[in-house]
This record gives C-alpha cells, sequence and structure tokens, in this order.
C-alpha cells in the first residue's frame, strides 16, 4: 500500500513528506490563518470601542463583534491550525502515509461548512450571544449547528490523526518510542476527544432548545459541561504549543530533551489533570459545593501545574544545554545571548515560553484560587490572563512554526524576511499590553464584555476610578500594535505562500543544525536555566501572596 | 532530538538530571503549598463563598423580596425603593433585564444574610470598589452573609452578558455608620 503513495525526501530535514498529508496541511493551515485574520481585526474593533476616546462600535455592533471575536480566534483559526499539526507530528514526523485521507478531506469541509454557517449566523445580528451562549440567552439554530458540525469535523482529524499512529506502527516507518512531538500532540489529541465529546453533550440539546424540541436547559448545567468544552478546548492549546516549543528548539537548534522520562511525564500529567480545570470556571457559582471547587480548580493538588513548571525548565533547559554543546559557556547567559534571536521561528517560541508562563500561566493559577476568584471572576482581569496565554502562548507559537512549515511543506522561501524578523517582537509586545493593561483594569473591578464602563444613559450610574479608563485606552493601544503584528504575519505567510520563490530540492530559509544523535542529552549542567526558573518562582509565590493580601482586605464573607 | 525516537529504547529506566528532580520536587511542594492555602482560608479566613443554595422560581424569589420592600421601605430614589433591614436580616437582591432592584441600605459592621437571584437571564453580581464578583443564575437562590465594613456608595455592576441593556444594568447599595449602636 505505501509504496504506491507519492512521497519525496525533505532535503534539508531528512523527513519524508507524503502527498496527501501535505495538501491536507496545507489547506488546513491557509483556512486557519484566513480566520486570524478575520477574528484579529473583529477583535481589534473591541479593543478600539473599550478604548474611551475611540469608542468606535455602536454596542448591538460591539456585541456582534465580541462575539465573532472569541469564535474566529478562540475556535477557528486554533482548531485549523491544531489539525494541520496533528497531521505533521503523525505523517510528517514518523515519516508515514496519512490514514483514510478521505476522511481527513471529509473532516476539512465539514469544519470549513460549520465556521462559515456560524459566522453567517453572528453576522445576520440575531445571535449575538458571546462565544460561551449562556442559556437562556438565544441565539439562531444555525449558531449551534454550525459549532457542532465543526466539532464533529474537528472530531475525524483527531481520529484519522490516531489513524496516522497505527499506519505507522504497523508499517514500522520508525523504532522503539514516538518522538517526543508525536507524544505531545497525541496528548492534544486525547484532551481533544474530552472537549469535543463535552461540546457534543451540551450544544445538541442545546440546538434541540433552539428550535423548540427541549424545554428548558439548566443553567448550572449548562455551564458545567459547556466548559469541559470551552476550558478543555484551551488545554488542546496547552498540550499543542507545548509540542511546538520541543519541535521548534529540535528543528532550528538541534536540541534535545535534558529528560525524555520528566518531559513526557509531565504530558502525562497533562492527560490526567488538566481537564479538571473547566472548575475555574464555576468558583462563585451557586450550588456547587467548596469541596468540589478546591480539588477541580487545583487540578487535584496541582498535578497540571506542576507538569507545566516541569516544562518551563525542560524547553529553556534543553536550549541551554545544545547551546552550550557548541560551545558557548561563558558565564550564565551566553547561551541565550548567542541564541537564533533573528529568526522568527526561535523568537517567536521563546517569546511565547516567556509570555505563557511569567504572564499567562501565574495569573491563571491565582485566579483560580477558590476564595481569590471572588475578586477577579468575570472582570476584564479573565480576558487580560487568557490573551496572555492563548494570544502569547499559542498563537505566537503557532506564528513562530508557520515560519517552518512555509520552507517545509509549502516549499517556499519567506518573503519580505525583515518584516518576518520583527514581526513576533511586534506582536509580543502588542499582546503584553494587551494582557497587562487588561488585568490592571481587572484589579479595579472592570466587567469583560461590557460596551460602556462610563454608563452615561444608567439611571443610577457608577463611576470607575479614572486609571480604568486609562488602562482602557492603553489596551486599546497595544490592540493595535498586536493588530500590526498580527498583520505582518498575514502579508508574510499570504505572501510567501502564493508569490514566494519556490524551493528545489535546495536549502530552505531555515537551516537546522546537525545533530549525530538523538535522544536525551548527556549529563547537561544547565545553571543559567535554574537562574531563570528561579527568578520566575520567586515571582510566582509573591503574586499569590499578594493575592491573598487584596482578598483579605475585601468585606468578611460566609 | 524531540523530533526523533528516543535512543534509549528503554528511556524510562535513564537517570533524572538532579537539577531536574530537585525542580520537580520543588514545584509538587509548591502545590501542596497553594492546595492547602485555600483549605487553610476555609477554616481561619473571612472571605469564603457560602455553600447555601436553593431552587427557586423567578415567582417565588420576586415575592420574597417584595415582601421585604414592604417591610423595610425607607425612601425612594430615582424610582427604586431604598430598603433599610435591621441586623441579621435576609435581604434580597433581584437581578433582571436590565436591573438590580432594590437598594439595599446597610450598616457598617453588621452581618447581613444576602440572597441573590435571577427572574430571567444569567448575570454578575459585582459590588464596586468592593469588588466582590458573583455569578447569578436564574431558578437558583444562592444565600451568603456579608458584613460591611467600609461605608458610602457602592456600585452593583452586571458584569455577565445579558443582552443589548447589559451595560445600563447598574444598581446600587449603601453602607451608613450608625457610631457603633
Amino acid at each position: 500500500m505505501a509504496t504506491s503513495e507519492q512521497f519525496r525526501i525533505c532535503q534539508t530535514t531528512g523527513l519524508r513528506v507524503y502527498q496527501k498529508t501535505e495538501n491536507l496541511i496545507k489547506a488546513n493551515a491557509v483556512v486557519a490563518v484566513v480566520f486570524l485574520a478575520i477574528g484579529g481585526l473583529f477583535g481589534l474593533t473591541v479593543a478600539l470601542t473599550r478604548w474611551k476616546a475611540v469608542h468606535l462600535l455602536p454596542a448591538d455592533w460591539f456585541y456582534l463583534a465580541l462575539t465573532a471575536h472569541g469564535l474566529d480566534v478562540l475556535v477557528v483559526w486554533i482548531v485549523f491550525f491544531e489539525v494541520a499539526v496533528l497531521y505533521f507530528a503523525s505523517s510528517v514526523i514518523l515519516g508515514c502515509r496519512i490514514a483514510t485521507p478521505r476522511w481527513a478531506w471529509a473532516g476539512f469541509v465539514l469544519m470549513l461548512v460549520g465556521a462559515l454557517i456560524t459566522n453567517v449566523a453572528v453576522l445576520m445580528g440575531k445571535s449575538s450571544v458571546m462565544f460561551t451562549s449562556y442559556v437562556p440567552l438565544k441565539a439562531e439554530p444555525s449558531f449551534y449547528l454550525g459549532i457542532i458540525l465543526f466539532a464533529v469535523g474537528a472530531l475525524i482529524a483527531v481520529f484519522v490523526f490516531f489513524g496516522t499512529l497505527v499506519v505507522a506502527k504497523q508499517e514500522k516507518t520508525y523504532e522503539g518510542s514516538v518522538p517526543l512531538v508525536t507524544y505531545g500532540a497525541t496528548v492534544a489529541a486525547v484532551i481533544a476527544v474530552f472537549t469535543l465529546a463535552s461540546g457534543a453533550i451540551i450544544l445538541v440539546p442545546t440546538f434541540l432548545w433552539s428550535i423548540g424540541y427541549v424545554s428548558h436547559i439548566d443553567t448550572l448545567m449548562y455551564r458545567t459541561i459547556w466548559w469541559g468544552f470551552g476550558h478543555s478546548s484551551q488545554q488542546i492549546n496547552v498540550a499543542a504549543h507545548i509540542t511546538i516549543w520541543y519541535m521548534i528548539a529540535a528543528v532550528v537548534l538541534g536540541a534535545k530533551p535534558l529528560s525524555e522520562k520528566v518531559s513526557r511525564g509531565a504530558f502525562l500529567l497533562y492527560i490526567l489533570f488538566l481537564q479538571l480545570a473547566s472548575a475555574h470556571h464555576l468558583l462563585v457559582d451557586p450550588g456547587i459545593s467548596s469541596e468540589w471547587k478546591v480539588f477541580n480548580t487545583s487540578y487535584a493538588i496541582y498535578l497540571a501545574v506542576l507538569g507545566s513548571m516541569i516544562h518551563g525548565l525542560t524547553v529553556p533547559g534543553q536550549i541551554e544545554a545544545v547551546q552550550r554543546e557548541k560551545g558557548y559557556n561563558n558565564g550564565l547567559f551566553e547561551w541565550l545571548r548567542k541564541c537564533p534571536w533573528g529568526n522568527p521561528a526561535f523568537s517567536g517560541m521563546f517569546i511565547s515560553l516567556v509570555l505563557f508562563g511569567f504572564v499567562g500561566g501565574i495569573s491563571g493559577v491565582v485566579m483560580g484560587v477558590e476564595q481569590i476568584n471572588i475578586i477577579i471572576h468575570n472582570t476584564i482581569y479573565v480576558p487580560g490572563h487568557f490573551h496572555a496565554t492563548v494570544v502569547a502562548g499559542t498563537t505566537l507559537a503557532f506564528m513562530a512554526v508557520t515560519y517552518l512549515l512555509i520552507p517545509l511543506i509549502f516549499r517556499r522561501e519567506i518573503m519580505f524576511p525583515r518584516m518576518a524578523k520583527l514581526q513576533p517582537y511586534v506582536f509580543g509586545l502588542g499582546v503584553s499590553g494587551i494582557s497587562m493593561f487588561m488585568m490592571g483594569a481587572g484589579t479595579l473591578g472592570v466587567p469583560r464584555r461590557h460596551w460602556d464602563i462610563s454608563q452615561a444613559d444608567a439611571v443610577l450610574p457608577y463611576d470607575f476610578p479614572g486609571v480604568a479608563n486609562l488602562l482602557m485606552g492603553l489596551n486599546g493601544m497595544s490592540a493595535l500594535i498586536a493588530g500590526l503584528g498580527g498583520a505582518m504575519f498575514v502579508i508574510v505567510t499570504v505572501g510567501s505562500v502564493f508569490f514566494g520563490k519556490k524551493i528545489e530540492d535546495t536549502g530552505a530559509a531555515v537551516a537546522p543544525s546537525t545533530v549525530d544523535e538523538y535522544g536525551s542529552a548527556e549529563h547537561a549542567k544547565v545553571p543559567g536555566t535554574l537562574v531563570l526558573v528561579g527568578i520566575f518562582f520567586v515571582s510566582f509565590i509573591l503574586y499569590f501572596f499578594v493575592n491573598w493580601k487584596y482578598l483579605a482586605e475585601v468585606w468578611p464573607l460566609r | 532530538m524531540s523530533v526523533t525516537p528516543p535512543k534509549e529504547r528503554i528511556w524510562w529506566n535513564e537517570p533524572v538530571p538532579k537539577s531536574e528532580l530537585a525542580w520537580v520536587i520543588i514545584a509538587f511542594v509548591w502545590g501542596l503549598v497553594m492546595f492547602f492555602a485555600m483549605v487553610f482560608w476555609h477554616m481561619y479566613g473571612e472571605q469564603n463563598l457560602s455553600n447555601e443554595a436553593y431552587r427557586i422560581t423567578a415567582e417565588q424569589y420576586s415575592a420574597k423580596t417584595e415582601a421585604m420592600v414592604e417591610k423595610y421601605q425607607v425612601r425612594e430614589e430615582s424610582g427604586y425603593p431604598v430598603v433599610h433591614p435591621p441586623e441579621g436580616e435576609d435581604i434580597y437582591l433581584i437581578a433582571r433585564l436590565w436591573q438590580w432592584w432594590p437598594i439595599l441600605e446597610l450598616e457598617k459592621g453588621k452581618s447581613y444574610r444576602l440572597h441573590l437571584s435571577s427572574l430571567d437571564w444569567m448575570h454578575g453580581f459585582s459590588l464596586q470598589p468592593v469588588n466582590i464578583n458573583v455569578q447569578v443564575h436564574p431558578d437558583y437562590e444562592m444565600v451568603m452573609t456579608i458584613k460591611p465594613t467600609t461605608t458610602g456608595e457602592f456600585g452593583i455592576v452586571c458584569n455577565e452578558y445579558c443582552g443589548i441593556g447589559h451595560h445600563q444594568m447598574l444598581g446600587r447599595m449603601y453602607v451608613v455608620d450608625n457610631g457603633g449602636s
């Protein structure tokens, strides 16, 4: 069977790339970027509306744009790209043909049709129910139908991934265990099955309710199950973008994991514990006990956080190990200074790592403390947090890996290399601003999903402190910078894919270093990384206890 | 490399570098500290969300609220009744499209049993600038004991999206100081 399929050997990486896989990766990645552009533009209009001096959109358009922004970037862009990553991590990395390519195309079509249906429903104006679509707020039936079709398509893609793993095993295209990157992708895929199943369990009855076949949906049940879908889909992202960190470090620098056992163990903790975190959204809901909240919000006893903290050491640690091997041994940080900061794949990956850990990670754990959530729930601190995880973490990592995929899969040279070089920095700067300023405004109580905090026409107005308006203005300016970074990404990728110089079996834009051996790095000393991890840990502890102090100042409550 | 199979086929028997092992242990212990911080706060902290909640219908909840208003109303403001209940009393706040009803007037340093429920969609109780935020569901009545420690005029913002009038959904609460009477 396998011999009848067309493949080529990549001259740069030596990977075997099958034609059918390549086409599927191309299609999914291109659609992903299109939705990133659309969703990003909606996001920009949202931020500009919340900037008091600009206040761009009228209220109805604001809520419409916010709904579309959430769906298009949080779901459509990310999941399409993740499908491309799954196909890459299975078929390309393992050098085998893709299982059931027709099913893969069917999944692609379902996802695309679903995304279009939901987008049309939102743009018609009667489905401005936000990404969360909490009942009894009702959207048009096609809104739910589109999401269900999209989820079914994504589920098909996940099973094509599993099938491809079986094909590789049976046709013996690799020896021993699968590479760490494939392992990480498998973790993401397992979480995806749980996620998409939760989505189906809650959205199918909600769809039936919207057309009148179900009379009532309990709001607490909706929120509990919906977040099994909504939050878990972000856990797919975590597993996927950490996989990409490892992949970029390996391809660009030739880095090896410090210890296969530790890195894989950390991924395994994700499968076991990460999904409990959907409880983060239910910490101030009635009818759920504190015991349930404490156990779930802490991923048992922070065992998934343990996984992330391990990756926080092993990813920079393996970079340090390989750089020191190359002779960058002076002082604590020569290895870091001599990293390829001009390569957007590397710089994007490293900025993603730092922002995800320091901003997204720490804030996420702290706001997920059962009691501290009382002073944070549904304030704009929440979007501040998840723009650090999903935009700075996931989206930037996906952008970074795109710079590798363009020469490898699309076989085009990167156009506008100088713009590409700057892009991760511009985008990273903008997103840091968005995250930090929204988090700051959130501590002042500014609500999320709110058209106008000056509430000019309310009967009983309330004035937020002036600083809140300043922070929202700075958020708008940061959104402009991030929007610029996003536009640069779209220009570079679309330009390269359609008009870039074709690569004909010779060198690519990104040349990986040679490695003579694979497997764990041997007896590597990583003092620089330990210092970085120490700084992270001290920040974490300080921020954790500062927030307990803020909580202690609030009115007693029991 | 991470994109190739492990060199050692039995990779799970490889020794773990000491620095990594130390970090794993530190991170695990920190997880225990964070976990038990929540348990500790339940025993010794003063800000814990109540576990008391009941199923209720919109009609029942609105009847209870109206009974309270009738009993304790002291004045009217912008068309809203202002209610001044005694210490320890059950006080009710209605969330509905798009208002928080009525205006509660409480006394500093005294405890009240605050009930929250929605008559229609989901809303978000956000007391400002104190910054207490609670999700408010229809058909569920949440009961918590609150003790104001600061005086003045407070805003109640809705921070769960509830349709086109969401940003106009504001309420008010007063806390007065009766000089330790």
